[in-house]
């Protein structure tokens, strides 16, 4: 990327593990500011653990992350988790209705989501409004990863971290999210970054795109470097995602 | 009673020793291990009660309750599932939970101050608080574990450590203090319990009994809910970093 362009998340040499299990090797690499950039790559690259360490959820071993120009450290976590906000990949749910869970980011600070906004929020991510008193235990999977995303929606992130929230949905669902994502992207200038498989999504909504591959960052750049990739493991990986 | 008619009472242990080698139950080695140590365990604290309550001295009585506390701390972090440092946060609540009630029962005078009085109601209060310990860490550490992504969820959106595991700190709660309060529904009419039985056969006016019956159950009441509460208020911040990181490694869930 070009330097004029403001980084909103920077990491420099970053290593993390768990349990003994090298999980991230030597990351460095930014995402810009105001972009959509897609993180792509096969399963167990490390991709939801990275995300986990943008928000603060875990803290690397070694290495250095800043967010929005600031050192991570700086941050109190809690000030960190609103600003960098995460639809985690397990569209966790807690007990209680679609309404029960869009007001859990408010309700964490003792305020309270009003009916309306409840149901702009559903409309924005593409489910009924009647949804907002149906028991979460009765929703599809797909259904909870929109609601998934609403919910994080509502701290009005200014970094949105989506963790594979269409694996779920049908093409047509997939189709408006997408330009659900490119909609928050133009209109609120939300930094998005967003881990995916589907290489077609990367390409069409993704301006920029990471390669992480068995905890390490492979290749960075515009979404166009996923038409011909430089490192044979990406060009496999590619090539097997297009299948 | 005497030593003679007291071994006649091992009739009692060769009931189901017999039983065990018929049916093959396998349970002969068990069973004798279990009455030699009720017979070890209990004559030796008979003997040391009568010499404490000989004594009439308050150091004694303290050591008294040092001791079932430490035996009740062991006891819990043995059996329990665990969370790192339990230790001294099960010391912490026995220590409360004693002083709580005997404070109030000497404070007021409901009590007298003696070691006949004060040793068996610290022996009750203190095993109780210990397997209310014990229950709420099974359940406590269950629930986190089952609930783990629940509690990544609370604490990405911005929650405090405490809103993230509030849910499973009040179920288990509840569920470790219910059997307390539903077996006291039904005290009395389905069987005595067991310190009213022994005062009654031991020669006392079964109203005087009863009226004793009742301060413990109350006692245990207290005992029950304050013991839940203040453990798991002292333990939950110790599964959390200064970064409000949960740090599932400190659960110790070995059973
Ligand atoms: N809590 C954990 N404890 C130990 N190891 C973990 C934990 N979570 C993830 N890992 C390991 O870390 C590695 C990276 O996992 P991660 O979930 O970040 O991968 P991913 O790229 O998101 O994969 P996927 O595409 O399947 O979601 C994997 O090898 C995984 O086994
Ligand atoms: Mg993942």
């Amino acid at each position: 990327m070009s330097s004029t362009e403001n980084i909103a998340i920077k990491f420099e040499k970053v290593n993390f593990s768990d349990e003994g299990l090298h999980i991230l090797k030597n990351i460095t690499g930014s995402f810009p500011e105001g972009k959509i950039t897609t993180l792509v790559g096969p399963s167990g690259a490390g991709k939801s653990t990275l995300f986990k360490l943008c928000n603060g959820l875990k803290s690397p071993d070694s290495g250095d992350i800043y967010v929005l120009n600031q050192h991570i450290k700086n941050y109190n976590p809690i000030e960190l988790r609103r600003t960098v906000g995460i639809a985690l990949q397990s569209a966790t749910m807690i007990k209680g209705n679609v309404y029960d869970n869009l007001n859990l980011p408010l309700d964490l600070q003792n305020q309270e989501l009003s009916e309306d906004r409840g149901k702009e929020l559903l409309k924005l991510v593409g489910l009924p409004e009647d949804y907002l008193y149906r028991n979460t235990k009765d929703l599809s999977g797909g259904q909870r990863q929109k609601l998934s995303i609403a919910r994080t929606l509502v701290n009005q992130p200014e970094i949105l971290l989506l963790d594979e929230i269409t694996s779920s949905l049908d093409r047509v669902s997939q189709e408006d999210i997408e330009k659900l994502i490119k909609r928050i992207n133009e209109t609120y200038r939300t930094t998005i970054i967003w881990i995916t498989h589907n290489l077609k999504q990367a390409l069409d909504v993704g301006q920029y795109t990471w390669v992480m591959m068995e905890g390490q960052v492979i290749e960075t750049g515009p979404s166009d470097i996923l038409n011909h990739p430089q490192n044979e493991d990406v060009q496999r990986f590619v090539k097997g995602e297009a299948e | 009673m005497n030593y003679l008619t007291l071994s006649l009472t091992l009739i009692f242990v060769v009931i189901p020793l017999i039983l065990s080698k018929t049916l093959k139950l396998g349970m002969e080695k068990d069973t004798i291990i279990a009455a030699v140590r009720s017979i070890i365990q209990l004559l030796a604290v008979g003997y040391v009660l009568q010499f404490v309550f000989e004594s009439e001295s308050m150091i004694y009585i303290l050591l008294m309750i040092i001791l079932m506390i430490t035996a009740a701390t062991h006891n819990a972090q043995r059996k329990g599932a665990s969370i790192k440092g339990i230790i001294w946060k099960l010391v912490a609540t026995f220590v409360f939970i004693e002083a709580l009630t005997q404070g109030i029962l000497l404070g007021l005078n409901i009590t007298p101050a003696t070691a006949q009085y004060i040793i068996p109601i610290s022996g009750m209060v203190i095993g109780n608080s210990m397997v209310l310990s014990i229950l709420f860490l099974n359940r406590f550490t269950g629930e986190l574990n089952n609930q783990e992504e629940q509690t990544e969820l609370i604490l990405s959106l911005g929650g405090t450590p405490k809103q993230a595991v509030y849910r499973q700190l009040i179920t288990s709660i509840k569920a470790s203090t219910i059997p307390t309060i539903e077996s006291q529904k039904t005290i009395g009419l389905v069987q005595l319990p067991g310190m009213m039985s022994g005062q009654i056969i031991a020669g006392a006016d079964p109203v005087q009994a009863v009226m004793f019956q009742l301060l413990i159950l109350f006692l245990l009441l207290t005992t029950a809910v304050v013991t839940s509460i203040l453990l798991g208020y002292l333990s939950y911040p110790t599964l959390f970093n200064d970064r409000m990181q949960f740090l599932d490694n400190h659960l110790e869930n070995d059973n």
